[in-house]
């Protein structure tokens, strides 16, 4: 490297939690006026680090060097004292408190509301941000409480800031914008770390790029210097390939068909307009829309789960007899032989209980079967969770372990293998790969694949246009509860779904 | 004959202790700490002013009481009693995580033991054939009002003629109100108790925040059980007298929506509601004594439905009330 000033410099840190080493023998340098991209597989250390760096955590071994000091970082405190600031995956602040009071919290002297607000807006305007400083939290989008932390950060006076994922959650606009702003702080002479797992991000934002992998440091190098397919090589340890499979659909029928499905929320806002489609076997439709465009009230309405205003939805044997889903509880459906399964977006909300182990999350499927009616059957689900750490190689210390302290593409992968081992005739899959990282995406991928070639009909809601175009056959495009167009995948391309997804009204 | 300017000084006495317990169950509150211990704090506290204000009367020969002492030292014992009540739980629930409700309860449980087992040993000692003790010469300094206040006619009756605890318990609201709002320090509390996650990580001290309120919480509740023994029941002691105005305290908290400003007036109110039963025609039929003394309760219910009704986010409790904070946690 050439004579740049060290910013940060991490020796030798290691931190394990109980049974689990999060990282161990990890060195890294952070140079003055870079942004660094850190780059990790789901669960490959890169949080804990930072949050060594933070204050969150108290490594276990190793030094961390600040501007040439050794430190020791024992709160958030420490960590404001050497200038550091981590803007959190999941943010820290106080709903019920404006910006303002989100910004000074924790800062000593006396409370003067009208200076801060001054400072805020110095800050703004120096960098590039928009604030609307009385605003409430709960009020506020995401990418405004994130422009609150990042100011927050910015108003303790730190040098070296980090950012955990703070693109998962931005529109394409919103993450342009939150760029500038980082261009501008690294101009003016801060450290920016940035964690990410989207490589195109790694290489439109950062000057250096440094790998994690299962804990340990691999390697780091110019950005400009490297590419996709080496980057993701070295996160994963061994070659991976980034093209999304799409077989031919083996003799498609129709299995499910929704006619008018009108369904109208609590407070009389229509979440679903009209929507009529069909699912075939052996095929993946996609649904694509903006966020909150009825994506969710669809699939829940196929599980039984949502109250629909009007419509139908009707299954359809192998053998040609068709059922009525509507007005039938998630039970009685699979009572009628329906093999549903669903992914739902909440894993640990809906999907998995996450104080439970593995082995017991398995029963959430089968806790009606067994002999006995008083007593559960517990032999089949332990099998299966064993089974589906074993095939989906599932990173945890063992199927006793509740799932809430595995990363999020283990957690994932958990609900999908259960949901899957099923054999299901429709499977609906909701932000499946949703903050995955790209070997356990690909690996969800594939199992998609797998049930298509099975036979089933799988509706996969998904987000990043690029995936959905290279994944699924048909892709439905939802726009404010109604459908835009049922395109084919084949023939389409991620700027056609994109105005579909905005154009409201014509169908 | 009904009397408003009779009625509203009971009301008030009947108040103070109520103001004084869910004040510092407020600020205990604000800090993410659920303390349902507090019954038995004010038990503590009205215990540990009855130990000391005995063994002070029995030291001194009658009618030599040191005015000063005659306050100091009941006041020291109390607040000294339920703050180390405040630092059990506190201990239990901040540094060893136990469970807040059951820590509560149990405190409740123990408090209320404790002032029983040490009051039933004073009557014993104190040799009355009556079981209570009585300590009317301190009781006097403590219930004592402004001179000039019974020359003032109903002014005088309705807001100076009440010892100084009760003015105390009012300026303590008002501090504490005046704190939440307005000062850096507040601003910290409510942050601790609404995600102690962000607070940490803006960098407040959860662990300092959480031990000194709830300690400072549980001596300002500790007061209100001094206050319910020398001066409401004329420092007259028997076990168990005290009632559930500890648990009415608890309700008062959720009635004021967590903003003890508000609990001045409508501790008086709950103290009206409470002896309300006195004034209400109910003739020979004394079941319905009973049912009037629901009346705070089924108040407190109401202002719960509404306020979760209006949803709105103010005026919510604390969202990590009942909660115990480890940072390290995965």
């Amino acid at each position: 490297m050439e004579n740049r000033e060290v910013a940060i410099l991490l020796r030798g840190i290691t931190k394990s939690f109980g049974d689990v080493t999060a990282n161990s023998n990890v060195n890294l340098d952070v140079y003055k006026g870079e942004i660094l991209s850190l780059l990790g597989e789901n669960g490959s250390g890169k949080t804990t680090l930072m949050n060594m760096l933070a204050g969150i955590y108290y490594p276990d071994a190793g030094q961390i060097i600040i501007n040439g000091k050794e430190a020791v970082i024992r709160s958030p405190r420490d960590a404001f004292d050497l200038g550091i600031g981590m803007v959190h995956q999941h943010f820290k602040l106080i709903d019920v408190f404006n910006a303002t009071e989100n910004i000074i919290l924790g800062l000593e002297g006396k409370l003067n509301i009208k200076e801060a607000e001054k400072r805020i807006k110095e800050i703004c305007d120096k960098y590039g941000f928009e604030i609307n400083t009385k605003k409430k939290i709960y009020d506020m989008s995401v990418s405004e409480k994130q422009t609150v932390e990042i100011v927050k950060v910015l108003y303790r006076g730190a040098d070296i800031l980090i950012l955990d994922e703070p693109t998962a959650v931005l529109t394409p606009q919103e993450t342009e914008k939150l760029f500038n702003v980082m261009r501008n702080m690294k101009h003016d002479g801060k450290s920016i770390v940035i964690i990410t797992h989207k490589l195109n991000e790694v290489q439109s934002i950062s000057d250096r790029v440094a790998v994690l992998r299962h804990g340990e440091f691999i390697n780091d190098m110019k950005t400009s210097k490297t590419n996709a397919q080496e980057m993701t090589d070295m996160m994963v340890g061994h070659s991976v390939s980034l093209n999304i499979e799409r077989p031919e659909p083996v003799d498609p029928k129709p299995r499910i068909t929704v006619e008018n499905l009108t369904v109208v929320d609590e407070e009389g806002l229509v979440k679903l307009d009209d929507v009529s489609f069909t699912a075939n076997t052996g095929e993946i439709l996609g649904i694509a829309g903006i966020s909150g465009c009825g994506q969710k009230e669809l699939l829940r309405a196929i599980a039984g789960l949502e109250i629909v205003k009007e419509g139908k939805i009707t299954y359809i044997h192998q053998d040609g007899r068709t059922e009525e889903l509507l007005g039938k509880s998630p039970r009685e459906i699979s009572e009628l032989g329906v093999k549903l399964s669903f992914v739902p977006e909440d894993r640990l909300g809906m999907g998995l209980v996450g104080n439970m182990n593995l082995a017991d999350n398995m029963m959430l499927r089968s806790y009606r079967n067994g002999k006995s009616r008083f007593f559960t059957e517990k032999k089949q689900p332990r099998e299966l969770a064993r089974k589906v750490v074993d095939k989906l190689q599932v990173a945890t210390p063992s199927i006793d372990t509740p799932v809430r302290l595995l990363s999020g593409g283990n957690v994932q992968k958990v609900l999908v293998g259960r949901e899957i081992s099923s054999r299901p005739k429709v499977l609906l899959t909701a932000y499946a790969v949703r903050g995955l990282d790209i070997s356990s995406s690909y690996q969800i991928y594939d199992l998609i694949n797998q049930q298509k070639k099975r036979g089933a009909a799988v509706l996969f809601v998904g987000e990043d246009l690029d995936v959905l175009v290279e994944l699924c056959d048909r892709i439905l495009v939802l726009c404010g509860g109604k459908v835009t167009g049922i395109v084919d995948g084949r023939n389409t391309d991620k700027y056609t779904l994109g105005s579909m997804m905005t154009q409201k009204g014509e169908a | 004959m009904f009397s408003l300017v009779a009625f509203i000084p009971r009301a008030v006495q009947q108040g103070v202790p109520l103001l004084l317990g869910s004040t510092g169950e407020t600020i205990t509150e604000k800090s993410g700490n659920l303390n349902l211990g507090i019954p038995g704090v004010m038990y503590v506290g009205a215990i540990s002013g009855v130990i000391g204000s005995f063994f002070y009367e029995q030291s001194v020969p009658s009618g030599q009481l040191n005015g000063f002492l005659a306050i100091f030292i009941p006041l020291i014992c109390a607040l000294i009693g339920s703050f180390l009540m405040g630092l059990l739980y506190c201990f239990l629930t901040v540094s060893l995580r136990a469970n807040q409700n059951v820590t509560g309860l149990a405190m409740t449980t123990f408090g209320i033991g404790f002032g029983n087992f040490f009051g039933g040993s004073l009557i014993k000692l104190a040799g009355a054939d009556v079981p209570s003790i009585s300590l009317s010469a301190t009781s006097a300094y403590f219930s004592k009002s402004l001179p000039f206040a019974s020359k003032t006619g109903w002014f005088g009756k309705v807001f100076l003629s009440y010892g100084f605890l009760a003015y105390v318990a009012i300026i303590i609201a008002l501090i504490c109100a005046y704190v939440l709002k307005k000062t850096r320090v507040g601003l910290h509390l409510r942050a601790v108790g609404e995600d102690p996650a962000a607070a940490d990580a803006a960098g407040i001290d959860v662990k300092k925040y959480k031990y000194v309120s709830t300690c400072l919480g549980c001596m300002i509740a500790g007061l209100g059980g001094l206050y319910y023994v020398m001066d409401y029941a004329c420092g007259v002691w028997s076990n168990d007298a005290f009632g559930d105005r500890g648990w009415l305290a608890i309700a008062l908290v959720i009635f004021t929506i967590w903003k003890p400003d508000i609990g001045i007036l409508s501790s008086i109110l709950f103290g009206g509601l409470y002896i309300l039963y006195l004034y209400l025609p109910s003739g020979t039929h004394t079941e319905y004594k009973e049912l009037y003394k629901m009346i705070p309760y089924i108040v407190t219910l109401v202002v719960l439905v509404i306020t979760s009704m209006r949803n709105k986010k103010e005026d919510q409790p604390p969202k990590s009330l009942g909660t115990n904070y480890f940072r390290e946690e995965r």
